[in-house]
């Protein structure tokens, strides 16, 4: 185990460079300007949950209250059920989406397994054996690249 | 003059806040997590410190989407617990110390980092959660606040080397305070978790422990650890661990393990705590 240090002063000097390894982390959508732009409505959407008074509007007819929203049609079903990595795609943060879950009264940690392929329960002694390995989580292209290897090795047998 | 006398990292789980409040901090599951901030509790009661900078990040509670300043300092009086969806944490209100924020703001700004200043804003559990952490459930809280928040959820956020060097500019700027004050700078949030997506649930317990050994002594290696190291192998919240290096970077040239603590799992997420004092190299008289 050793830690990337990187260099000194190898500051990023090509953007284009440094957002493209983002889309290289295995089932991550990193929060760019991108999405933040595209997002927009929806993330100040969920932060407007944090008003007692609009959690109730909400919850009493929770179309109507999306409809008062620039938000598209996609992006409003998507949030009708509940489906988070959709709104990720879309541009939701999690930190603002955390406020749609809060008031449907699910603690963090359940919200969040619903993005991922396992149950709550599941997720949930997942995270009490240690949480999920980073072995295979690190990068899309590594993954393939060892997949690619790996069925070498098959065809050599 | 006033002077930085120790720096302290912690995760800033809500949950922890939770299980203060409801009084579940000795249960099975929270337990051991607490068990290794007794020291620190017992220590903070020793040291007495007159004022706290407290680096954190805000989660969508004082900011939204409107405003995204990447360092912002606050120079209020006084700032309450902010609602984040359940009603606002009953925990007191934390007194700031306007006299060394604003003297921090405008010696940091002469020294070239653009800061923004806040006058009022609502304080989430990302600065609430670290003061229970260390220092219980008092009537009001022992020592004054500097709020300090970094933007580490809209990318680009702050280089690890920006945020040492923003920690080296604190402490010029702490040690240019008149008054004799005893300060400390805390950094928290991290250690490795991941709240999004397929790969939500990553935890990396050798990496983190690697990070954590960097803080201490001479070295200054972590300033260089670039973002795509932290998004890889901690998760895409364990970038909140800049924020640590803020913290260090105000301990000068070396320092001091005084105390380390490390537990997983809470809720998503590597608690990590660490207790650091700069050393002063002696001065050979001449």
């Amino acid at each position: 185990m050793t830690i990337d240090k990187g260099k000194p002063d190898a500051r990023p000097r090509d953007i284009h460079e440094y957002l493209a390894e983002f889309d290289d982390i295995p089932g991550t959508r990193v929060y760019t300007a991108a999405r933040a732009r595209k997002g927009y409505h929806i993330n100040q959407f969920a932060m407007s949950l944090m008003k007692a008074e609009n959690r109730e509007r909400f919850k009493a007819n929770e179309r109507a209250y999306l409809d008062e929203w620039k938000i598209s049609e996609e992006a409003k079903q998507a949030l009708l059920a509940r489906d988070y990595n959709t709104l990720l795609d879309m541009g939701g943060n999690i930190y603002f989406l955390s406020k749609l879950f809060s008031s449907d009264g699910l603690p963090f940690a359940e919200a969040v397994s619903t993005m991922t392929d396992l149950t709550w329960p599941e997720y949930r002694q997942m995270m009490l054996d240690g949480g999920r390995s980073p072995e295979g989580n690190r990068s899309i292209k590594e993954n393939l690249a060892a997949a690619a290897r790996a069925q070498e090795t098959g065809k050599d047998n | 003059m006033a002077r930085i006398t120790a720096g302290v990292g912690s995760s800033h789980v809500p949950l922890l806040g939770v299980a203060v409040d409801q009084g579940k901090s000795n249960d099975d599951y929270f337990g051991p997590i607490f068990a290794g901030y007794e020291w620190t509790r017992q220590w903070e009661k020793e040291q007495k410190p007159d004022v706290i900078i407290l680096v954190y990040n805000d989660h969508a509670s004082a900011f939204d989407m409107k405003i995204v300043p990447t360092f912002a300092i606050g120079c209020g009086e006084s700032y309450k617990p902010a609602d984040e969806g359940w009603g606002p944490r009953q925990v007191p209100d934390v007194e700031g110390h306007p006299d060394l924020a604003w003297h921090i703001a405008q010696s940091l700004i002469l020294d070239e980092f653009d800061m923004t200043i806040i006058n009022e804003m609502d304080v989430d559990h990302g600065l609430t959660v670290p003061l229970s952490m260390m220092f219980g459930q008092p009537e009001q809280w022992p020592a004054k606040v500097i709020p300090l928040a970094v933007n580490v959820v809209t990318y680009p956020v702050p280089s690890g080397n920006r945020c040492w060097a923003l920690g080296e500019a604190i402490k010029r700027a702490v040690e240019s305070f008149p008054e004799d004050l005893n300060v400390q700078i805390w950094g928290t949030g991290g250690m490795s978790h991941q709240l999004q997506g397929k790969r939500a649930g990553l935890l990396n317990r050798a990496w983190d422990n690697k990070f954590l050994d960097l803080l201490i002594g001479e070295t200054d290696e972590a300033r260089w650890i670039p973002h795509i190291e932290y998004l890889r192998e901690t998760g895409s919240e364990g970038i909140e661990m800049v924020m640590w290096l803020i913290m260090r970077g105000a301990l000068g040239d070396k320092t001091r393990m005084l105390h380390r603590h490390y537990h997983i799992p809470c809720s998503n997420t590597a608690i990590g705590h660490i207790v650091l004092e700069p050393v002063e190299e002696e001065t050979v008289p001449a």
